[in-house]
């Protein structure tokens, strides 16, 4: 009896030990950038570092810090109150807002920075009605503070990143056990109470990932920061990079960043160390939504019009009506059709091998005994940590060094050269994308398998099936829901990248995103509206897709009947 | 989303990267990379390639050029690289990603302190760095560099960041001239009359002059021609024509004057259009029409500028040399840290 249990023992090691060293090799390929950065870290950057302690990292940290404090906070209050909202009262517009509120995933942070600074303009048409309306003629007789500021940045970038909170805040409301909320309830909790103190806690990890992905895009943000000069360390890193020549420093800063990155993420983990957060097994039916009437249902309708206009419809319809004004004077770029099927076919292949490798990676941790997949996998969520164009400089050198080796390999061999076989294609495109987005499919991914039963795995390997064979039956079809959120999630933030897109890809390559950067370092950017409308249609829908979806997520969680919508 | 759509993108984009050798593998080509946005020289590429039977490749790319072909090595399909200030064109020559070339025509075409001694690059085009002025609120007809620090412009002053290129240039230029204690109080002076934080690009100081932001501001020449030709739709045509241009100078000195320049790729796989796209560039023809198409000051002497250029005024180019602009730019980086000017 023991000699067969230790062998079944070492056949589940040596089973999972190959899906181990997936995870480990896949953790090499999205470290291979970060270790070309420490490399060129390493070179002679002068006396860069007093100059940065004195002059630069005080503020530059500061105005860091200031700005993810503020949109963490802010997008986790938008996040979090709307997604409460909408799974846990009834109120008029509530159905509507349930998906809607998604769309501001759909702009990008640069383009809602440069159609905020037309729309808030003294001559743009908010400023132009409220005099308008007061009777100045005068263009100084009154003016709204100028929206180029850290404030303004914050408000701005929260506008578009609470998604990311609401999407898994909502779906972790919707999933939390009536039961609970119940209970909290009947001892007398108030609705405001019994999210404070049991909806919320309860949804923490969710939330914190969620809100950590907004805050790294606002990090890693560049070209907003740029239209409304927040001086952020990502900021530095360029200035250093481009005006100093200074790569090695510049890597230099990338990586002290990433390293506090690191050191946050670590620390809010460590911080619930202790807690478990997983329900009972048997789901009840869902929490029943507290129907609001009067004064109440007209205060949620608001909230949660409020984020909506101000993050998609505002930006969206000024975009729309410069598109118009456009069109109409010089006519559509013919460029256009193709730059957008540029954008969506990277982005399709990028998401096809994120959703493949996050697959790997969650199931790795899945069959994890030993803690080395779980590590693997979090070292190859780093990329999300790193600016894009840091990201893409550090692809560069090993790409180009695997490229003129297999080409000189193959001259010897063959005597044809292969070229630059990836760095000159699209493939390094995609991989850019696939290891600055992993950690979005991961996440959503292993999330999705935490709600599957590992009874159920026992129960397909008692019956002969292999692991692969497991993933491919019963887990892929279970996970569906959550595969599909998270290719959207992958597929929209490819869509809109745009820093290693524009180092990266190949001759006579134009997307979307590099056809607005074209017109806006022109100085032109209205001129990029077109493509920007075009962003965020293309953006439109797969997040519709995504707010559709998320709903039959909670069924085949193990929930039936009683829908709560 | 199933997977015959996920194959499908893959064979597309196993055929765009194919497509993609097969051209720059085909017989008459030049392939450029460029920081300058390929609708600004599209029109001169055309002619070019109607010219000579050679079709040009052009990858727009911003940051990082020279990161690229230098990681690309011996096998990097570069021949040309075009780039856009200074400090950028000769950052290429260090990183040792050019060679030179020398011809008749390229050195007949530009002038000698336009071009690198060896060869390595050549100027294509000059943008003078000016002060737009609010025709409504500014009287003053004439401004010095030097001016701009005085506090009677508190509160009054529009730039993009310090940071930017043109203004690192500027400063550097500045400081070649008085040294690095001037440069940092002068600095000091101009951060302290700003209107509004150093952000966004030149055209957003006329915008913000019409707007009633600010009274002066500093920004490139050619914007004043984008704005003022309607070439950016009519609201841009109401800044340009909010402002009055001044030709600023330094004290006894003259207009900071920045380039836009191009070299050969040090591993140019067709080398001899290379130096024909770089002939062509300087030609009589190339520079009327790239003096046109961008409101740009053409490099060879004797071509003619656009007219909205033109009815600026006559430019009197400052006279410190171009490389040791270059050379201190970074200390000029340094220095507008130190003044805290993006703050």
């Amino acid at each position: 009896m023991q000699a067969i249990r230790s062998l079944a023992r070492t056949a589940r090691t040596s089973d999972g030990y190959g899906w181990t060293m997936a995870a480990l090799l896949i953790a090499a390929v999205v470290m291979s950038p970060v270790t070309a950065l420490i490399v060129i870290a390493f070179e002679d950057s002068g006396d860069l570092w007093p100059h940065l302690a004195a002059y630069v990292l005080p503020f530059a940290l500061q105005q860091t810090a200031a700005l993810l404090l503020g949109v963490g906070l802010l997008t986790f209050m938008i996040g979090a109150g709307t997604a409460w909202l909408v799974t846990a009262c009834k109120f008029p517009g509530r159905s509507f807002f349930d998906w809607a509120l998604l769309l501001p995933l759909a702009v990008p942070t640069y383009i809602v920075a440069f159609a905020y600074l037309d729309v808030l303009h003294p001559l743009g048409p908010i400023q132009t009605a409220i005099r308008a309306l007061l009777g100045i003629t005068d263009v100084r007789g009154f003016s709204l503070p100028d929206v180029r500021s850290l404030p303004g940045c914050i408000l701005l970038l929260s506008f578009v990143l609470y998604p990311y909170v609401y999407l898994p805040a909502r779906a972790l409301f919707l999933m939390q056990s009536a039961s609970v909320l119940e209970v909290a309830r009947t001892l007398g909790a108030s609705g405001a109470r019994t999210f404070f103190r049991v909806a919320l806690p309860l949804a923490r990890p969710a939330i914190v990932v969620g809100a950590t992905l907004a805050m790294l895009e606002a990090l890693n943000d560049i070209g907003a920061s740029e239209f409304l000069g927040v001086r952020t360390l990502t900021v530095s890193i360029y200035a250093t990079w481009l005006n100093r020549s200074s790569l090695p420093g510049a890597a230099q800063i990338a990586l002290f960043m990433l390293a506090a990155v690191v050191l946050l993420v670590l620390a809010e983990r460590w911080a619930r160390r202790n807690q478990r957060y997983s329900g009972g097994t048997r789901k009840s039916h869902p929490p029943s939504p507290l129907q609001l009437s009067g004064i109440s249902a007209f205060g949620a309708f608001v909230a949660c019009l409020l984020p909506l206009l101000a993050g998609f419809v505002i930006p969206a319809a000024h975009l729309a009506h410069e598109a118009w004004v456009r069109i109409a004077q010089f006519g559509l770029s013919p460029n256009l059709i193709l730059e957008a099927r540029n954008s969506v076919l990277f982005a399709a292949a990028a998401t096809a091998v994120t959703l493949m490798l996050g697959t790997v990676l969650a199931y790795a941790v899945r069959l994890d005994r030993t803690g080395t997949a779980i590590s693997a996998t979090r070292i190859a969520s780093l990329g999300y940590a790193i600016p894009g164009t840091v990201l893409a400089v550090g692809l560069l050198t090993p790409l180009a060094a695997f490229d003129n080796f297999a080409d000189s390999v193959s001259r010897q061999l063959f005597g044809i050269g292969t070229g630059l076989l990836i760095s000159g294609s699209g493939a390094a495109l995609v991989l850019a994308y696939v290891i600055r987005f992993l950690t979005i499919s991961t996440g959503g991914i292993e999330a999705g398998f935490a709600k599957i039963s590992h009874n159920l795995d026992a129960a397909a390997r008692n019956l002969g099936e292999t692991k692969f064979g497991t993933v491919r039956r019963v887990h892929l079809p279970l996970l569906g829901p959550a595969l599909g959120a998270a290719a959207i999630l992958v597929f929209v933030d490819c869509m809109k990248e745009l820093p290693a897109t524009l180092l990266l890809r190949p001759f006579g390559f134009e997307t979307l995103s590099t056809h607005i950067y074209a017109e806006a370092s022109r100085g032109t950017y209205e001129d990029g509206a077109v493509a920007a409308l075009l962003i965020v249609l293309a953006g439109l829908v797969p997040v519709i897709l995504l707010a559709r979806m998320s709903r039959p997520l909670m069924v085949l969680s193990g929930r039936t009947g009683g829908s709560a919508g | 989303m199933n997977f015959s759509i996920h194959s499908r993108a893959f064979a597309c984009a196993a055929a765009i990267a194919a497509a993609g050798f097969a051209s720059a593998a085909g017989a008459q080509e030049v392939n450029l990379y460029t920081t300058r946005e390929p609708g600004l020289i599209q029109p001169l590429l055309d002619a070019f390639t109607k010219d000579t039977k050679i079709k040009v490749n052009a990858v727009f790319i911003k940051d990082g050029l020279a990161q690229r072909v230098k990681a690309e090595g011996a096998n990097s399909p570069a021949d040309v690289l075009m780039t856009v200030d200074i400090g950028n064109l000769i950052d290429t020559v260090d990183q040792d990603v050019t060679q030179a070339v020398s011809s008749e025509a390229l050195s007949s075409a530009v002038p000698a302190h336009l071009r690198d001694a060896n060869g390595h690059w050549y100027a294509l085009s000059l943008r003078a760095r000016l002060v737009y002025a609010s025709k409504e609120r500014v009287k003053e007809a004439a401004i010095t560099y030097e001016d701009l620090a005085d506090p009677k412009w508190k509160g009054k002053i529009c730039i993009r960041s310090g940071q930017h290129p043109y203004n690192t240039a500027l400063v550097a230029a500045f400081l070649v001239r008085y040294g690095e204690a001037k440069t940092e109080e002068w600095l000091k002076g101009i951060k302290a009359n700003l209107a509004r934080k150093p952000a966004g690009g030149d055209r957003e100081v006329a915008r913000d002059i019409l707007g009633g932001i600010c009274d002066i501001g500093v920004a490139n020449s050619y914007y004043v021609g984008l704005m003022r030709s309607g070439k950016g739709g009519d609201e841009q045509k109401k800044w340009g024509e909010a402002i009055n241009v001044l030709l600023p100078t330094f004290q006894g000195g003259g207009t900071h004057v920045n380039i836009s320049g191009a070299s050969v790729a040090k591993n140019a796989p067709n080398k001899a259009n290379a130096t024909k796209l770089l002939e062509y560039l300087v030609s009589n023809e190339a520079q009327s029409l790239y003096a046109q198409a961008n409101y740009e000051y053409p490099a060879r002497s004797g071509a003619r500028n656009d007219p909205i250029i033109e009815a600026l005024g006559s430019l009197k180019s400052d006279t410190t040399d171009l490389r040791a602009i270059a050379k201190a730019r970074k200390q000029a980086s340094v220095l507008i840290d130190k003044a805290g000017f993006d703050n």
